[in-house]
């Protein structure tokens, strides 16, 4: 059965905007619409898309924040708007560009808070404390004031406030935003094992691809507030990271580079980019060719930027 | 909901007690500054005899039970104004992703017992209007004085959040909340009579802030300028006080389902 579900959801804001001096014009705009799809007990789903595509407009239909202005959305059955409380004991939620935990207190004290907010008892407190502390390696930080942390530390922190009263399923936005590598590693590693031990069900929305193939099967994809894809991660790769770019710096300046299976997007000075696509060629390839034909002195290559991609896809429709 | 409030209130207190000094100057001068109010009194009745033929002394308890009132519902409920911050900044989201009121969690959040300076300054008073007023204190008298303080600091506390559901339409609505709130505070203090026929409407049948302490006052002190109202008036309070709390509720649902939060 699936645990969240949602059929021709949308959410449309009455915006004011300055007509003239004092005039208003007030405009519909649409935020998200018509937007089905089930998410199973258990399953990771990637939620991507460009800035204001709706992710986050969704999610808060998801939790109840938002009352949808057409459509259904069911978690565990129920309405999250109406039944807010309910669903909410079931949830947990992570908003990596704001903190849920309170700042002048030390970080054991926030947890100590949702517990009695959430009512969990002193047994599985004690347990998912414990287990959450070791996971993401918390012990250190328990006494120290939230507002001392390094980002870092205080999502750790925030992931461990929003499983304490074990919900089976967590919604993240943006949980490893501005982190660090190691730092993302040991995030993505948390939640996967969590995943994998408990069956939580996680939603979660980023812009970084790699979080999304370390974690997720699956991917929803939106733009415009509409869904334009839902499906195997192993395609999405496929189509949105099909070209990749080597960026040169030669060590004169040269005409432009020739090389099979790769297209010239730009040429200033000495520095010259390909494209060039996985299936045709690797980069391997590229660069040999490249190197026979120039001195390098210093190359890249780019992975494909999501959001371009994201672009390229909604205006060649999928 | 209770448990909710005191779990989080509680751990208010302990981020402001870190700041020690601060918490105890602002008592000082909550409860200073509320004392101007009455000290201002004094100085009037130092021109004047009386006010709308009211006393020295019968404005001295009517003030009191106005303040210690005021007091009460600035303390417990008050912070529910900080509603538009929190919708302002975004943070309003949070308090909606956990299982709690989020009318408690965001009063508790803010609670400071710094507020207390104001509640001792109408309980001081209060307590002198009680002695030097002349009351003939009978059974009905004692419990209508007693009831009137629960109804009062509730027929406040409904005025609070009833005004503060006004930001979930319109967020810089803070200026006009503050002058029903604590505007009918201030106008509370005195006997109605002084005002014009236009206020002394608004007070009892728009915003009833009459039925906190005048009303009941009428009858406590042997009165009999009920404005043209009925004796029953008096002892209306709990009625009132029933209907604003209805009201801020409803207000309230009504607001949280046309909450449309900040962008991501």
């Amino acid at each position: 059965m699936a645990v969240i579900e949602a059929t021709d959801l949308g959410k449309t804001f009455r915006v004011r905007r300055r007509a003239g001096r004092l005039r208003r014009r007030v405009e519909d705009v649409v935020a998200v619409t018509d937007l089905t799809f089930g998410i199973e007990r258990g399953e990771m789903v990637g939620y991507i898309g460009p800035n204001g595509a709706g992710k986050s407009t969704t999610i808060k239909m998801l939790t109840g924040i938002l009352v949808p202005a057409h459509g259904e959305v069911r978690v565990n059955g129920l309405d999250p708007s109406r039944r807010r409380t309910e669903v909410a004991r079931n949830v947990g939620v992570v908003f990596g560009q704001r903190t849920q935990l309170w700042w002048d207190l030390p970080l054991v004290d926030s947890f100590d808070l949702l517990r009695r907010v959430y009512k969990v008892g002193d047994g599985a407190y004690r347990e998912s404390l414990d287990e959450l502390v070791e996971l993401l390696d918390l012990a250190a930080l328990l006494e120290v004031p939230v507002r001392q942390l390094s980002l870092g530390q205080r999502m750790r922190g925030d992931i461990a406030a929003a499983l304490l009263h074990d919900p089976a399923i967590l919604y993240l936005d943006e949980p490893t935003i501005g982190l660090d590598v190691v730092s993302k590693a040991r995030v993505r590693e948390f939640l996967s094992k969590r995943n994998a031990e408990r069956g939580t069900t996680v939603l979660l929305t980023t812009h970084d691809l790699d979080d999304i193939e370390h974690l997720c099967k699956r991917v929803m994809i939106i733009d415009h507030g509409r869904l334009l894809f839902d499906g195997g991660l192993v395609e999405v790769i496929e189509r949105l990271g099909e070209e990749r770019t080597l960026v040169v710096d030669l060590a004169v300046e040269a005409p432009p580079l020739s090389v099979p299976g790769a297209r010239l997007v730009s040429l200033d000075g000495t520095r010259q980019r390909l494209a060039f696509k996985r299936s045709e060629t690797s980069a391997a390839t590229v660069i040999a060719a490249v190197a026979a034909a120039a001195e390098i002195v210093e190359l890249t290559i780019e992975e494909p930027d999501i959001e371009s991609a994201i672009r390229r896809l909604y205006e060649s429709g999928l | 909901m209770l448990d909710t409030y005191r779990i989080l209130a509680s751990a208010r207190m302990r981020s402001d007690l870190q700041y020690r000094v601060s918490f105890v100057l602002f008592t000082l001068s909550q409860f200073t500054v509320t004392i101007l109010d009455f000290v201002a009194i004094l100085i009037l009745f130092g021109a004047v005899p009386a006010l709308a033929h009211w006393s020295l002394r019968e404005v001295t308890f009517l003030y009191g039970l106005a303040n210690l009132s005021f007091g009460i519902a600035d303390l417990l409920v008050s912070p529910i104004e900080t509603v538009q911050q929190h919708i302002q900044t975004g943070t309003f989201d949070r308090l909606l992703l956990r299982p709690a009121s989020p009318i408690v969690q965001v009063i508790a959040d803010q609670f400071s017992l710094r507020r207390l300076g104001k509640v001792a300054e109408g309980a001081l008073v209060f307590g002198i209007g009680c002695r030097v007023a002349g009351i003939h204190w009978t059974t009905a008298r004692i419990a209508l004085t007693a009831l009137s303080v629960v109804t009062g600091s509730v027929i406040f506390s409904g005025l609070w959040v009833l005004t503060s559901c006004v930001c979930f339409w319109w967020v810089e609505g803070r200026e006009a909340q503050n002058a029903l709130t604590y505007g009918g505070g201030f106008l509370a203090q005195y006997p109605l009579g002084i005002y014009g026929a236009w206020l002394r409407r608004l007070l009892a049948y728009a915003v009833p802030i009459a039925f906190v302490n005048y009303f009941p006052a009428v009858y406590v002190l042997d009165r009999h300028d009920r404005l043209g109202l009925p004796a029953w008036a008096s002892f209306a309070a709990p009625g009132v006080a029933l209907v604003v709390v209805i009201a801020a509720a409803m207000a309230w649902r009504v607001g949280i389902r046309h909450y449309r939060s900040t962008g991501s």
